[in-house]
C-alpha cells in the first residue's frame, strides 16, 4: 500500500549541482510496505529516519524521489494517514480536555446543519478511541494533569479516532520510561490485532523494533540509506518476557543491532533493496 | 496549590477541573478558617497606611492631606448617598462616574477587539509586519496624551474625543503583545495541526487563538493601567463630564477633601477594572496555569 521510491533530500537549500550540497539526510531511500504490516525503521543518530517519515507524512516534501500511497502520489498530507509524534506533551494542545484533543482532527469533517449531532458522534469517537487505549475515564481531564504514558496514550487515541488507513509514529516512545514503553508497546501489538492498519514506527530502540515489527528495516548513518530489510520471524501473540527469552529473539536482536553499529554486512537473503526480500532462514 | 490548578483563596468548592493525579485538598475546619483569612489578609498593609496618616493628620491638621475618615464622608456625600432606586448613587455620581466608566470600557473594548484581531494578523502574516512596521513603530511611539489637540481637532470636545485617546494609547500592549503571542507557535503543535491537516479556521480557533491569548491577556493588563490615565488627562483636556472633569474643577476651587475623593475614586475604579480583569483571566486561562504547573 505504501510504497517509497529513492527518497532523497537533504535540509538546507541547495540544488544539486548548484554548489555545495546543504545537510544531506536521506540518500536514495526505497522501500514497499503491505498492508496491515507492521515495520519498523531503526537507525543510528542521524541517518534520518524523522526525516523519512515526514516525507511520508507529506509534511516534507522531499529532494527527489517519490513516496506513493495506495497509487497516489504524496505531495502534501494525504488523507487516511494520523501521525504520533514523539514529543506528547507539546502535541496535545494544552487548552483542551483530553476527549477534545482526541476529538480536535474530527472536527474538520463535521459542520453545516449537522453541528450539534457531529458533536455528540465525535464526542464517542473520541470516547471508543481512549477506550481502545485504556483511557476510558479520563475524557474530561486535561493533558498536562496525565502522566507522559498516558498523555502518549491520548496522543495514540487521537491518530486512532480518524480510522487511518496507515499510522506513522516517530519514535513514539522515546520519552517516556522503560516500562511504560514495554506497555505502549503490547498497545500497538493490540490495535494493530483489532484494527486493519498500517503501522511504520521509527525508533532508535532495536529491542522495540524487533518486538513489534513484523519487518525491521535499518539504515545507515547518515545520508541514511536503507541498509538490511530483515523480516521478523517471531511467532504472536508477543509476550514481554517470553518473546524475549527466544533464541530468535536474541539473535534477530543481535544482527540489527550488529547492522545498526555498521558492524555486520548484510548477509545473503536479507538484501537491502527496495522491496522486502523473502524471509531469511533467520541470522 | 493542588494538582488542579486552583489558587487558593479564590475558587472554593467544585475547582473548573476535575482533580488530577497526586491531587490534594486541605480539609478540615482549621483550615478552611484560615483559607477565609487569606483575601482579607492582602489589605493589612493598606489598612495600617490608612490607619497611621488618620492618626497623623488628627494630630497635625494639614489642608493638603485631609483626613481619610473626611475624604470618605466627602465621597459618601459626592457620590453614594442618592435613593436606593438609583442604586444609592447620587446625581453627580451618575453625571460623572457612570460617563468615564463608560468611556473607559468602551475604548478597552475597541483596543481589545481591534489590538487582538491586528495582532494575530500581524503575528501570523511576516509580510504584513514587515510592510505595517514602519508605520506601527512611529505611531506608537507618540504619547497618547500628545494626541489629545490632534483628537479634539478631528471629533471635537465630547466623548468620541476620549475614547479615541484612550484607543489611542491603549491599542499598542495589546496589539503587539497578540503579535508576538501569535508569532512564536510551538513548532510541535504546528506540525501536529498540519499532519492532522486542520483547515485553516480550526487552526485559527484552536491553535493560533488559544495560543496567543497569555499574551493578549498580559497586553490587555497594561491597557487598563494607561486606560485610567488617559481617561482622566483627555477629561482635564476640555470636557464637560467625567471624573477628570470633576477633579478639575475640585482643584480649581481648591477644595483638596474633594480632590482626594475623586483621587481615591478613581484608584477604586482602577483596582475594580484590574479585578475584572483577573476574574476574566482566571476563568480563560485556567488552562495555562495548570500546564504551566506541570511543567508543559
Amino acid at each position: 500500500m505504501l510504497e517509497i521510491k529513492d527518497l532523497t533530500h537533504w535540509y538546507g537549500e541547495r540544488e544539486p549541482g548548484h554548489g555545495p550540497p546543504g545537510q544531506p539526510a536521506l540518500d536514495g531511500v526505497s522501500l514497499r510496505v503491505a498492508d496491515g504490516e507492521l515495520v519498523s525503521i531503526v537507525g543510528p543518530s542521524g541517518c534520518g529516519k524523522s526525516t523519512l517519515l515526514r516525507c511520508v507524512a507529506g509534511l516534507i516534501t522531499p529532494a527527489s524521489g517519490a513516496v506513493v500511497l495506495d497509487g497516489a502520489p504524496v505531495d502534501r498530507v494525504p488523507d487516511g494517514l494520523a501521525v504520533v509524534f514523539q514529543d506528547y506533551s507539546r502535541s496535545l494542545l494544552p487548552w483542551l480536555s483530553v476527549q477534545d484533543n482526541v476529538g480536535l482532527p474530527l472536527r474538520k469533517r463535521s459542520g453545516g446543519r449537522a453541528g450539534r449531532m457531529a458533536r455528540a458522534e465525535r464526542r464517542e469517537v473520541a470516547a471508543r478511541a481512549l477506550e481502545t487505549v485504556g483511557l476510558a475515564g479520563a475524557g474530561t481531564r486535561y493533558p498536562w494533569q496525565l502522566s507522559g504514558g498516558m498523555q502518549q496514550r491520548v496522543a495514540i487515541a487521537r491518530a486512532l479516532a480518524c480510522d487511518p488507513a496507515l499510522l506513522l509514529m516517530d519514535e513514539p516512545f522515546g520519552s517516556v520510561d522503560a516500562q511504560t514503553r514495554e506497555d505502549l508497546e503490547d498497545l500497538i501489538l493490540a490495535v494493530r490485532r483489532q484494527r486493519d492498519i498500517t503501522i511504520l514506527l521509527v525508533t532508535h530502540d532495536i529491542d522495540e523494533s524487533v518486538y513489534v515489527g513484523d519487518r525491521v528495516v535499518v539504515l545507515t548513518r547518515g545520508p541514511g540509506r536503507v541498509r538490511a530489510d530483515l523480516p521478523v520471524d517471531l511467532p504472536a501473540p508477543r509476550d514481554q518476557i517470553s518473546t524475549r527469552e527466544l533464541p530468535a529473539f536474541v539473535h534477530l536482536r543481535a544482527s540489527v543491532g550488529r547492522l545498526v553499529r555498521g558492524q555486520e554486512a548484510p548477509a545473503a537473503g536479507k538484501a537491502a533493496g527496495p522491496a522486502a526480500g523473502p524471509p531469511g532462514a533467520g541470522s | 496549590m493542588n494538582g488542579a490548578g486552583v489558587t487558593l483563596g479564590s475558587r472554593r468548592g467544585r475547582g473548573r477541573f476535575p482533580r488530577g493525579p497526586g491531587a490534594s485538598s486541605p480539609s478540615g475546619p482549621g483550615r478552611s478558617s484560615w483559607r477565609r483569612l487569606v483575601p482579607l489578609r492582602r489589605w493589612v498593609v493598606l489598612a495600617v497606611v490608612v490607619g497611621i496618616w488618620e492618626l497623623w493628620t488628627e494630630a497635625r491638621p494639614s489642608s493638603f492631606f485631609p483626613p481619610p475618615s473626611q475624604i470618605a464622608v466627602r465621597m459618601y456625600h459626592l457620590w453614594f448617598s442618592g435613593p436606593a432606586a438609583h442604586l444609592f448613587l447620587t446625581h453627580d455620581a451618575i453625571a460623572n462616574i457612570l460617563p468615564s466608566l463608560g468611556r473607559v470600557l468602551a475604548a478597552l473594548a475597541i483596543s481589545a477587539a481591534a489590538g487582538g484581531a491586528l495582532g494575530l494578523v500581524l503575528g501570523r502574516s511576516a509580510a504584513a509586519a514587515r510592510v505595517l512596521d514602519p508605520l506601527l513603530q512611529f505611531a506608537r511611539a507618540l504619547p497618547a496624551v500628545t494626541m489629545v489637540p490632534v483628537f479634539i481637532a478631528i471629533f471635537r470636545i465630547g466623548t468620541q474625543m476620549e475614547v479615541a485617546t484612550i484607543v489611542f494609547g491603549t491599542i499598542w500592549p495589546v496589539l503587539l503583545n497578540t503579535a508576538d503571542g501569535a508569532r512564536f507557535l510551538d513548532p510541535v503543535q504546528v506540525e501536529t495541526a498540519r499532519a492532522f491537516r486542520l483547515p485553516a479556521g480550526l487552526r485559527l480557533v484552536r491553535l493560533i487563538i488559544p495560543a496567543a491569548l497569555p499574551k493578549f491577556f498580559a497586553g490587555l493588563r497594561l491597557a487598563i493601567a494607561l486606560a485610567l490615565i488617559l481617561m482622566v488627562f483627555a477629561e482635564l483636556a476640555g470636557s464637560s463630564s467625567g471624573l477628570g472633569y470633576e477633579m478639575n474643577n475640585a482643584q480649581s476651587s481648591f477644595d483638596m477633601t474633594w480632590v482626594w475623593a475623586t483621587l481615591v475614586l478613581i484608584a477604586i475604579l482602577g483596582n475594580l477594572l484590574n479585578a475584572l480583569e483577573q476574574g476574566v483571566e482566571h476563568r480563560v486561562l485556567a488552562w495555562h496555569r495548570g500546564a504551566r504547573q506541570h511543567g508543559n
